[in-house]
């Protein structure tokens, strides 16, 4: 195990490094540079050198490098190019909102699509089963930003029944919770069809296997045998998917956030990229970045840590 | 892959075409592609109006016999706009990904059948692609390139590469030391001929079904950079940019978002549908390995 850890820890820490190098070096790649970028067309070339000095542009590209790793390394992810404010500071102000609505998004999802899953497995083929299939399929194809506007217009605007738009009053936590449904429905929907379909899948294997005939065999309740020896290991690959899903969990909590117009990560870089505030942009990118590999690697270490058939590379 | 002569693979497709219109959910989808297909082949004479002809007396009214789904705040007619959109969706999501097919196709090649060393770059490369949550990946290469319908090109590609790439590397892998390989390169047979007449035939099938079920994702990778104003630029009728314009006007005229978000289930709902059934269909070993 201790081997395996320190494999998949260096191999996280490689990866996280090559995605910081990437975003550093695409400013490369453009025309122009961050400072004229964010300047637009109209800026004096003054304007440009002082901004590129404030930058650190005007230094040689290998030093660059050394700094950029540097401040990252001791927390600095820059300064915001309008408003000089710490990109760090911005970027930590804004996640908790974005992960609280992730974790609401997913907890539901979690909630009501493992059960479901284990249901269609356990009455293969009932009406349930059929009808859970069609419409985890369904909810997996729609986009997360459509399902938000129509929840939005449905149960905001047309029925008035939850707020529209904005996270509630800080330190009314009933009013923060309203204001969360909405947002948190739209992120969670499409991991609802996910859930349930692979447990639904790997429920299936599970019941097939000889310690579940065992256990049938000396007459031990349905439920039981499914919710007690089954999902045990049936709900393996859910905590691999879990892990990769970060990813597109942050994306729709992204567009949930603008929908609804919650503050997070998402209004942070959206309001960046229409005023091409770069760091600002890069700075949010590295922290969710190391935030999903992280989530990756801690996925991997649990499976691991419980199936020592992963570990041993089988 | 066994070579099929002409008659024998016409009779597999037909049986192909005859079992998706047994299957419900299979036919389902088949006619909501066919719809977005045709609506985009022929937007310029099914739709009712000009998508851009403003006319702005008639700004943002209900939907009516003249206007099915209403106008927006410049008085353009809504369902002409969304039929255009069609073309724009269809465009984007076929060019980028057979951008991705071909450049997935040439990195798994060089993976699987190139040297060690150049594997493990280029695996590493496709882990730290992977890191990036998409819609981080996508703001902040926009900020950069600006928004338009090559840097949504360029994303989308950036992105999907890496997964066609890593199907190909292992199909290459699993044949590359196949008796049948080697008894060609004791022939004489170059890298070109071994890669172009067996492993490309034999990755090429998974990779197609793949693709194809991500067309859906890609048009709405694209609506979702439109509606946040960074997609395909205006007045181009793109259905997220119509759920763009439509958002402002929530509160009194839902027709606009409503015109903008149905097109897109239809469109995802279909594709998917109809992916899902030819999968089963054609390749069961996929449905687990997904």
């Amino acid at each position: 195990m201790l081997y395996y850890t320190i494999q998949r820890v260096g191999l996280a820490l490689l990866i996280c490094i090559v995605a910081m190098t990437a975003m550093f070096s695409l400013v490369y790649v453009i025309p122009g540079d961050p400072a004229s970028i964010a300047l637009g067309p109209r800026a004096t070339p003054e304007m440009r050198q002082a901004l590129a000095a404030r930058m650190g542009l005007d230094r040689p590209v290998p030093i660059q490098i050394v700094n950029f790793f540097g401040n990252v390394l001791s927390g600095d992810l820059g300064v915001d190019v309008w408003s000089n404010r710490s990109v760090a500071t911005s970027v930590f102000e804004s996640l908790p909102y974005t992960l609280a609505l992730a974790a609401a998004g997913l907890g539901w999802s979690v909630l009501v699509g493992i059960p479901l899953g284990c249901y269609s497995a356990a009455r293969r083929n009932s009406l349930l089963d059929k009808l859970s299939g069609v419409l985890s399929v369904g909810a997996i194809s729609m986009p997360s930003f459509v399902v938000a506007i129509y929840s939005l217009l449905l149960f905001a605007v047309t029925l008035g029944w939850l707020p529209a738009i904005g996270a509630g009053e800080p330190g009314q936590p009933l009013d923060q919770l309203g204001h969360l449904i909405l947002p948190a429905l739209a992120v969670g929907l499409g991991w609802v069809g996910y859930l349930a379909r692979l447990v639904r899948a790997s429920m299936l294997e599970v019941l097939g296997e000889p310690h579940i005939r065992t256990a049938r065999s000396f007459g031990l309740p349905e439920r039981m045998i499914v919710f007690r020896y089954a999902l045990r290991i049936a709900v393996l690959p859910t905590v691999t998917l879990l892990g990769t899903g970060v990813g597109s969990l942050l994306s729709s909590a992204v567009f949930a956030e603008i929908v609804f117009n919650r503050p997070g990560i998402g209004q942070l870089v959206l309001g960046a990229v229409n005023t091409r505030n770069y760091p600002v942009v890069m700075g949010a990118v590295l922290v969710t970045v190391g935030l999903f590999t992280l989530c990756t690697l801690i996925a991997d270490l649990l499976v691991a840590a419980y199936d020592p058939r992963i570990r041993a590379g089988l | 892959m066994i070579p099929a002569s002409a008659p024998a693979s016409e009779r597999a497709a037909t049986r192909l075409a005859r079992r998706i219109l047994h299957d419900p959910i299979g036919l389902f989808g088949l006619v909501l592609v066919l719809i977005v297909v045709c609506s985009g082949l022929f937007a310029d004479w099914i739709a009712p109006y000009d998508p851009l002809k403003l006319a702005v007396r008639e700004r943002m009214a209900d939907p009516s016999m003249s206007h099915l789904l209403g106008t927006d705040q410049l008085g353009r007619d809504i369902l002409s706009r969304v039929i255009k959109g069609s073309q724009i969706a269809l465009l984007v999501g076929l060019s980028a990904t057979l951008l991705s097919l071909l450049g997935g196709l040439l990195l798994g090649l060089l993976a699987g059948y190139g040297p060690r060393w150049l594997d493990n770059l280029l695996l590493l490369l496709f882990d730290a692609v992977h890191a990036f949550p998409v819609i981080m990946l996508a703001l902040a290469v926009i900020t950069l390139f600006g928004p338009s319908l090559v840097t949504v090109l360029l994303v989308v590609v950036t992105v999907t590469v890496p997964r066609y790439a890593r199907l190909v590397r292992t199909s290459t892998l699993s044949i590359k030391h196949a008796e049948f390989i080697l008894a060609e390169r004791a022939l004489g047979a170059r890298a070109p001929r071994i890669l172009l007449h067996h492993i490309v035939p034999n990755a090429i099938g998974p990779l197609l079904i793949i693709a194809s079920m991500d067309i859906p994702v890609v048009i709405t990778l694209e609506a979702g950079l439109s509606f946040l104003g960074l997609g395909v630029p205006p007045p181009a009728p793109s259905w997220g940019r119509l759920l763009n314009e439509g958002y402002s006007f929530i509160r009194d005229t839902p027709w606009i978002v409503i015109g903008g978000g149905l097109p897109l289930i239809v469109t995802t709902l279909g594709f998917t549908f109809l992916g899902e059934t030819l999968r089963d269909l054609l390749d069961p070993k996929l449905r687990k390995a997904l």
